[in-house]
């Protein structure tokens, strides 16, 4: 059964991944493997099959991924016979940059929002996919579909170009680029529904296993490699644990459930009451930090 | 698959926004929706929580559930669209939460443009504003589907009744003075609840729905009963020589494969051959479907162009119609100057050709103006560079709407709404031989060469050295400066303000001419001001235009000062002479900037060569 508002909002992002590519010169997705970014894949395969995919993708690696991640990029890649491009912040990479050395907010500016701005600078793109959905926080809530960025990648919130109907303005001068956001009206519930539909693969971290995990800050922390610094006498404990948003493994916590599929993952979501970022410490720095975040070049 | 699941996929979506005058509550009576309806998710009601302990409030304040920008929460006003997603037991809903101050209103009809529904709010205090009205014509210039009135904070008339039906008579009076067929009215208090989501024992007296059933029941229209087929063409898809498929989105009607279509602005015949959707291969295509068309006939069509059905009325092709018009530009609507026009995936060069009216909110009477400010509604004729396809905007909004664009600041600054379209296909006389053809003849890329300086910065000089360097290499050229324009052409002009300025208006337009007539046309002006110069860029496309900035210091002209005129000006025997008595005012970004004092001219004229890439 195919779901009447899902295909409303199918239909509405593959206009947009269409829309983009015919405006824009040197269109780039940017792929961060979560489930967002497999919805956001499987959209543009639709859009432009029977052909190929008329632009690369584009992730941004802090080096600090789950390894499960970048195992699914590299099997989703091959599978689908994708352009991949991978792109580190050697800088911050030699200078030791980390979420535990550093902190999470310079590890965030060094390693994804100045390393993201390097490799659109390099790549000369002006057109940029990202799978940020309006429902995920404030600021995002008022971000437009194409989103203008100064030269220096900048987000100015109280200048936004006004977006009437589906006239989008894709108009750039030389430098100048466009976030666009093909997923901005699907929240996440659409999302794992046409995860479900669509039969998509995403990586398993989503689902209910035991994994070794410390607790810190009130969520669960997965050891997943050596660099996890333990205080004097913690010991990682194994907990049946999956997680709702992925990313640098130490600044992601997860939660406690025993859902193991899509199904029984939606139905525990359709009871729960907190929502998706939640176990995400980026935004909790400050109030308003991803406004601040974005407007400084932040996805 | 789970019942609770199979639920949630069967509900359909109603976009609607939440519009009215600043501090009507529109934020409060958002949260209050979600609040009442235990949707706010744990985390975000501690947040509320701890504001208001931080605030000491006696009710939480449920409208920081929707201001996302740091700027809003800090003075408590809402300067962008907020995008909130509910979904109760029978809707998925995408609320558009919009600003209510005046100088936001091109994002309020940013929200507008996306909805089938507005909730308008109206203070019980104070009826309705100014800003009230203005919201209601937007709405009913963007034509939603429903209309309903939420007369909030009834709380503070003590839920007085009289009050309130008083209001609602004349809220329906204005209602019908706009049109309107249909318009609801809710007696609400977002802070207190009443008649949100719950009824209120404080005003029993009201008989109809809750502003949530009435949301959750209200029947939404997704197509129209016979209307026709309409398929811009948004990507040409080859992957391989043996494919061509022309994607886009059907915005109204349905066709299936075997059916005969038209293909405009060219009218050639064809027929569906295959048609792609999400799913692969299908029969046919409806309104609202993300298709691919492959057509019988090998033909090269390309983005912009329109697929309509042979069999239905023929859609207008035309390369002037009337429109209403929101504006949104710092700059005033200037009916002459030409903006670019986007409809559907076609985008062409404009020109407002005249104003007919602009819409006084107050009075809602339609007065003669000069031109649109910010803000501002109106209606005008359009004149457009190329016959395009379109409807009516009330007939068919997706091919019936625009944008206007502004070319250099690359801002949209008009959502435009089409009234009238020339009952015949009108095509302006196209002379088959064009700019194009004429520069391919000579062999050459036609620029206007515009040299800007002071008196005596070396403008003619270097301009005539180019004229012969460029006569030598083979090039067409024509020389324009004071000499052969003051005397003939211009003579009728004197040196006030107001003369100058047509002055160079006037040389502008010759340029234009001459560049379509294939030249490299040197304009050698001293042309003080920005703005005029400006205009002229504005007159040609993109990167025809190359500003020549002469930038010799004051001193080395006053010392050169070949006609002598410097003197004159300091004993003060001329008056409004640039640089002495009147400004000049330097490019900002000039293609260009030569200086003559330090540069040989073999030097300046390898810049220049440069510049039009002849070197």
């Amino acid at each position: 059964m195919m779901s009447e508002h899902l295909k409303q909002l199918e239909a509405e992002s593959i206009y947009i991944f269409r829309e983009a590519v015919a405006q824009f010169e040197r269109p780039v997705l940017l792929y961060s493997i979560g489930k967002d970014s497999s919805v956001l894949l499987q959209l543009a395969l639709k859009a432009f099959a029977p052909g190929k995919l008329p632009f690369p993708l584009l992730h941004v690696d802090t080096t600090w991924k789950f390894k499960d991640m970048i195992q699914f990029r590299d099997q989703t890649v091959k599978r689908l016979g994708l352009e991949l491009l991978v792109h580190t912040n050697q800088e911050g990479l030699d200078q030791g940059i980390g979420p535990f050395s550093h902190g999470s907010r310079v590890h965030t500016d060094v390693m994804k929002t100045q390393a993201l701005r390097q490799a659109l600078d390099k790549g000369q793109y002006d057109g940029i996919f990202g799978g940020a959905r309006r429902d995920e926080e404030g600021s995002r809530a008022k971000e437009r579909v194409f989103s203008f960025r100064n030269t220096h990648h900048q987000w100015d919130p109280k200048g936004q170009r006004p977006e009437l109907w589906q006239l989008y303005n894709g108009r750039l001068q030389l430098a100048e680029s466009m976030r666009v956001f093909p997923l901005s009206n699907w929240t996440e519930l659409d999302v794992w529904l046409y995860i479900l539909q669509e039969q998509i693969p995403v990586v398993p971290l989503y689902f209910a296993k035991e994994r070794p995990v410390v607790q810190r800050q009130g969520t669960w922390l997965m050891v997943d490699d050596e660099r996890m610094p333990l205080e004097p006498g913690e010991m990682a404990e194994n907990r049946i644990i999956r997680f709702r948003t992925l990313g640098c493994y130490p600044l992601t916590g997860g939660i406690e459930s025993t859902a193991q599929s899509v199904e029984e993952l939606l139905e525990e979501m359709l009871q729960s009451r907190s929502s998706e970022r939640q176990g995400r410490l980026i935004d909790q720095d400050q109030v308003g930090s991803m406004e601040k975040k974005k407007q400084e070049g932040y996805f | 698959m789970p019942p609770l699941l199979e639920k949630h996929l069967q509900k359909d979506l109603l976009r609607f926004l939440t519009c009215g005058s600043v501090d009507d509550g529109k934020s409060t009576l958002i949260g209050r929706l979600l609040y009442d309806a235990g949707l706010v998710p744990d985390d975000q009601l501690a947040t509320i929580k701890s504001d208001q302990l931080k605030r000491s409030l006696a009710e939480p304040d449920l409208s920081l559930l929707l201001d996302g920008l740091q700027a809003e929460r800090e003075q408590g006003i809402t300067i962008d669209v907020a995008y909130r997603y509910f979904s109760t037991k029978q809707r998925k809903f995408i609320v558009a939460d919009t600003p209510g101050h005046e100088q936001y209103t091109a994002n309020m009809v940013t929200g507008a443009s996306h909805c089938q529904l507005a909730l308008l709010l109206v203070d019980a205090r104070k009826g309705v504003l100014s800003q009230t009205r203005r919201h209601f014509v937007v709405v009913r210039l963007l034509g939603l589907q429903h209309v309903a009135v939420v007369v909030n904070k009834l709380d503070l008339i003590d839920y007085h009744q009289e009050t309130y039906l008083q209001m609602e008579k004349q809220i329906q009076s204005l209602g019908q003075q706009l049109g309107l067929k249909e318009l609801y009215c809710f007696p609400i208090s977002a802070v207190t609840g009443a008649n949100v989501v719950h009824r209120s024992a404080h005003t029993e007296w009201y008989e109809g729905p809750t502003l949530l059933n009435w949301l959750e029941e209200v029947e939404i229209q997704t197509s129209i009963e016979g209307e026709p087929f309409r398929f811009p063409v948004q990507f040409v898809s080859r992957p391989h020589q043996d494919f061509r498929g022309y994607m886009g989105t059907v915005t109204a009607g349905h066709i299936a494969v075997g059916e005969e279509v038209l293909v405009l602005p060219s009218q050639a015949n064809n027929r569906v051959q295959q048609i792609i959707g999400v799913h692969g291969e299908q029969p046919s295509a409806e309104r609202g479907e993300a298709v691919t068309i492959v057509l019988e006939k090998e033909t090269d069509l390309s983005r912009g162009e329109v697929l309509v059905l042979k069999k239905e009325e023929p859609m207008i092709v035309t390369d002037q119609f009337e429109a209403n018009l929101v504006w949104f530009g710092d700059q005033p609507l200037r009916p002459g100057k030409r903006y670019e026009l986007r409809l559907g995936t076609v985008a062409v060069p404009a020109t407002i050709k005249r104003l007919l009216h602009r819409l006084e909110i107050q009075t809602m009477q339609e007065l003669p103006s000069p031109q649109l400010e910010r803000n501002d509604m109106g209606r005008c004729e359009l004149a457009l560079e190329k016959a395009t396809p379109c409807d009516r905007y009330e007939d068919l909004p997706a091919t019936g709407s625009f944008i206007l664009v502004d070319r250099v600041t690359d801002n949209t600054i008009a959502a435009g709404m089409i009234t009238a379209t020339a009952s015949r296909q009108v095509v302006r006389h196209q002379s088959r031989v064009d700019k194009s053809v004429r520069s391919q003849l000579k062999g050459q890329t036609p620029r206007v060469l515009w040299f800007t300086g002071l008196s005596g910065s070396g403008k003619s000089t270097l301009a005539n050295a180019l004229e012969q360097r460029l006569a030598e290499l083979g090039y067409h050229t024509y020389l324009l400066d004071g000499d052969n324009v003051r005397h003939g052409l211009n003579r009728d002009l004197g040196f006030q303000e107001e003369d100058r300025a047509e002055n160079i208006r006037r040389v502008g337009e010759i340029s234009k001419l001459m560049l379509e007539a294939g030249l490299i046309v040197l304009v050698s002006f001293i042309s003080p001001f920005r703005s005029e110069r400006q205009q002229v860029r504005e007159l040609l496309d993109i990167g025809e235009f190359i500003e020549v900035f002469v930038n010799t210091p004051i001193e080395v002209c006053e010392e050169r000062d070949p006609k002598g005129l410097y003197k004159l000006a300091r004993d003060g025997k001329l008056p409004n002479f640039t640089g002495i008595s009147s400004p000049y005012e330097p490019p900002d970004h000039p293609e260009l900037v030569l200086n003559t004092h330090q540069n040989s001219q073999e030097k300046n004229l390898k810049y220049l060569l440069n510049a039009l890439r002849l070197s």
